[in-house]
């Protein structure tokens, strides 16, 4: 794709996104029932769920994208699977910072052990450490073999570390429940909100990617000067 | 292959029967790391048999870092690992006779922190030992399987030893759940049956990571 | 046979190799020269299989084409680093190798190497009490083991002293007429001119200058070397 269809499409992508997260937080704070026992906070919801979703999303990229690098040994790839990660840690901020914000009123604690939860915290702790592998490593072909083999390491680890966790709950149950159905009225908020993350995390990824491309190019052109000497 | 496998095992069993060094270093670190929970959950002495299971898997684990980082550190003295990597042999094969080194380490190590575990905090065990036996052996092959494909990995970055903890238990996490519940399922209770599950799991991690971690390891070598 | 083409090496922005042609034949002995970071080093590592290029290929004929990766068996790589087990006896360094080279790792086979490269009396010591001279003897008998038809040595001289080095030379030489091909990046200009029959200059990662030793004496060589070096 040329750079003029390119900066096009991104300028589209960049008004619908717009026109969604408008329409995501008006369908999330005002057109949604308001919950019976948690009142407005339980509105947390219709973004905590989806940047979860968009999270694990986000991982699986940096999955096939890791995969892809050691196979073909492209750079390209590498640069997918670095922005997907930095996006996937992102979100799974949101993730762990609305948890609490939602569980402290309901349940007087910031943080329950529940499954999700914990899972979520040891998935970003995952992808934190894949970001310092690729931070102490210097030369960018090691450390993109280095992160690859990481990422592929984290991903395959991260239903196990779920299962593990879900078992230890059943054995050692808390008092604390986490929501599980959804009321039939709720589920349209719920879905506008999960359609906004993704083109924002599209629209996010994109640019990052455009980035590194930028950034590869520089150093591509680097060393064709290093090479002309 | 697996003569080859066990020339790797026996030499870095060789190295370290001659100069003791990663042994040493475990050990007192391991003991250590008990002493320190003993005076951490002294509030709780009366329930202390219930924490005994996390106090000792936290101990083997930090200790088994040590023995980690040590299996690479050596073989970086001399441009040793150049060596290896110029023989016609399948680096898997590396691979797997340094998770076998490092697991025996490790077993070593917990078997002496269990002892001073048992005196420290007056505990009695005996019938309880095939069990314990089976827990600790698959829940630091596990350990011993993916450590030793990250320990590859942080020995090349600047920031080495340092940065093994940091890849290493996050992702070990699911081996040290169940083991701590295996754990405390046999000194705890009555019904082993509740085992499996652990277990299970436990060999699930291995076998998987021991195979990805074989697959995985030429491309952490090359330069 | 090695066959070099348009090799190149990055490490980030800098280029360690680029774009380098060599072609080294059957039984020829390749001395490498030039400066600290020309890219000696880096070359002789891609050769080696120990190091991927970014660009380019190397090919080993063996007689047939193989990578480097799949030729190893027919490639020894000596450098100053003697990729010894400190703790370990010269007999346990060496049976560690033969086992996993799947030579013949009886004691006495071990011995004959030991012998052969002037360690006799000492097979029985950890490698720690070696001197420098007596490690890099050691290590030259790992390094060849299995007796391969390429031998890659990374400046092998340093650090030796005269009994050590004239061990190497004699050992060089007597491979040399064994018809094996020997690629070796060295500093002493007439040490390496004493043992080629052809000299490469390697400058900022390209062949600067590629002669056969017959076509200039030692003193035309190191003006050309010196004039090379000089240049920015």
């Amino acid at each position: 794709m040329n750079p003029e269809a390119r900066r096009r499409l991104d300028t589209v992508l960049g008004a619908l996104l717009a026109a969604a997260m408008l329409l995501a937080l008006y369908m999330a704070l005002l057109q949604a029932p308001r919950e019976r026992t948690m009142g407005d906070l339980q509105r947390i919801f219709y973004f905590h769920v989806p940047a979860g979703i968009t999270g694990l999303i986000a991982f699986a990229v940096n999955f096939f994208a890791s995969l892809a690098y050691l196979i073909k040994k492209d750079r390209k790839w590498d640069g997918l699977a670095l922005a997907a990660a930095e996006i996937g840690v992102v979100f799974l901020a949101i993730v762990l910072v609305t948890g609490p914000i939602w569980a402290k009123p309901v349940w007087l604690v910031w943080w329950t052990w529940s499954p999700r939860l914990t899972s979520a915290l040891v998935l970003w702790l995952l992808y934190v450490a894949y970001l310092l592998v690729r931070n102490y490593v210097a030369d960018p072909d090691r450390k993109a073999v280095a992160a690859a083999v990481f990422g592929v390491v984290a991903f395959v680890d991260a239903p196990i570390v779920w299962f593990s966790i879900r078992w230890w709950r059943d054995i050692h149950p808390s008092p604390m429940l986490e929501s599980g159905a959804l009321a039939p009225e709720m589920r349209p908020a719920l879905w506008v909100c999960i359609g906004a993350f993704m083109l924002l995390f599209v629209y996010l990824m994109r640019r990052r990617v455009s980035l590194e491309t930028a950034r590869r190019d520089v150093e591509e052109l680097h060393s064709r000067a290093d090479l002309g000497q | 292959m697996l003569g080859k496998i066990w020339s790797v095992l026996h030499k870095d069993l060789l190295i370290e029967l001659r100069t003791k060094d990663s042994l040493n270093a475990m050990l007192f670190f391991g003991i250590v790391v008990l002493v320190v929970f003993n005076f951490a959950l002294e509030s709780v002495r009366e329930t202390i048999r219930a924490a005994v299971p996390g106090v000792l898997w936290v101990s083997f684990a930090f200790s088994g870092t040590l023995g980690l980082n040590r299996m690479f550190a050596s073989e970086k003295e001399n441009s040793c690992l150049q060596g290896l990597l110029m023989l016609p042999v399948d680096r898997g094969i590396i691979y797997l006779g340094k998770t076998l080194a490092v697991t025996v380490f490790m077993l070593i190590t917990e078997v002496v922190i269990f002892v001073f575990c048992l005196v420290f905090f007056n505990l009695e065990v005996w019938r309880e030992i095939p069990y314990l036996a089976m827990v600790f052996v698959i829940g630091t092959l596990g350990f011993a399987a993916v450590g030793t494909l990250l320990a590859a990995v942080s020995v090349n970055t600047r920031m080495r030893e340092v940065l093994l903890p940091l890849l290493l238990f996050p992702v070990v996490l699911p081996i040290l759940v169940n083991a701590v519940e295996a754990t405390h399922i046999i000194l705890n209770s009555v019904e082993y049956g509740a085992l499996r599950l652990p277990l299970t799991i436990m060999s699930v991690f291995t076998i998987v990571f021991g195979t990805l971690s074989y697959l995985l390891f030429d491309f952490v070598l090359e330069d | 046979m090695i066959q070099v083409q348009g090799l190149t090496k990055r490490f980030g922005r800098f280029s360690a190799l680029r774009n380098l042609q060599l072609e080294v034949g059957r039984g020829q002995f390749v001395a490498l020269f030039g400066r600290n970071g020309a890219g000696k080093t880096t070359l002789l590592r891609i050769v080696a299989g120990l190091s991927r290029p970014s660009a380019g290929t190397v090919v080993i004929h063996d007689p047939q084409p193989l990578p480097p990766q799949a030729a190893r068996g027919s490639m020894g790589y000596l450098s100053h680093n003697t990729a010894l087990y400190l703790d370990l006896t010269a007999l346990e360094n060496l049976r560690f190798y033969a086992r996993l080279l799947d030579m013949p790792c009886q004691e006495d086979d071990l011995l004959r190497e030991t012998d052969r490269v002037g360690l006799a009396g000492r097979e029985y010591e950890p490698v720690r009490n070696f001197s420098r001279g007596m490690q890099q003897r050691l290590a030259i008998a790992r390094a060849f083991l299995h007796d391969p038809g390429i031998l890659l040595l990374d400046e092998p001289f340093t650090g030796l002293d005269q009994g050590g080095a004239e061990f190497l030379k004699n050992y060089l030489a007597a491979a040399h007429a064994k018809g094996k091909t020997c690629l070796m990046a060295v500093h002493d200009v007439a040490l390496g001119y004493g043992l080629a029959d052809r000299l490469v200059v390697i400058e900022k990662g390209v062949v600067a200058l590629d002669a056969p030793r017959h076509s200039m004496s030692l003193s035309d060589f190191q003006r050309h070397y010196q004039a090379i070096s000089r240049e920015r």
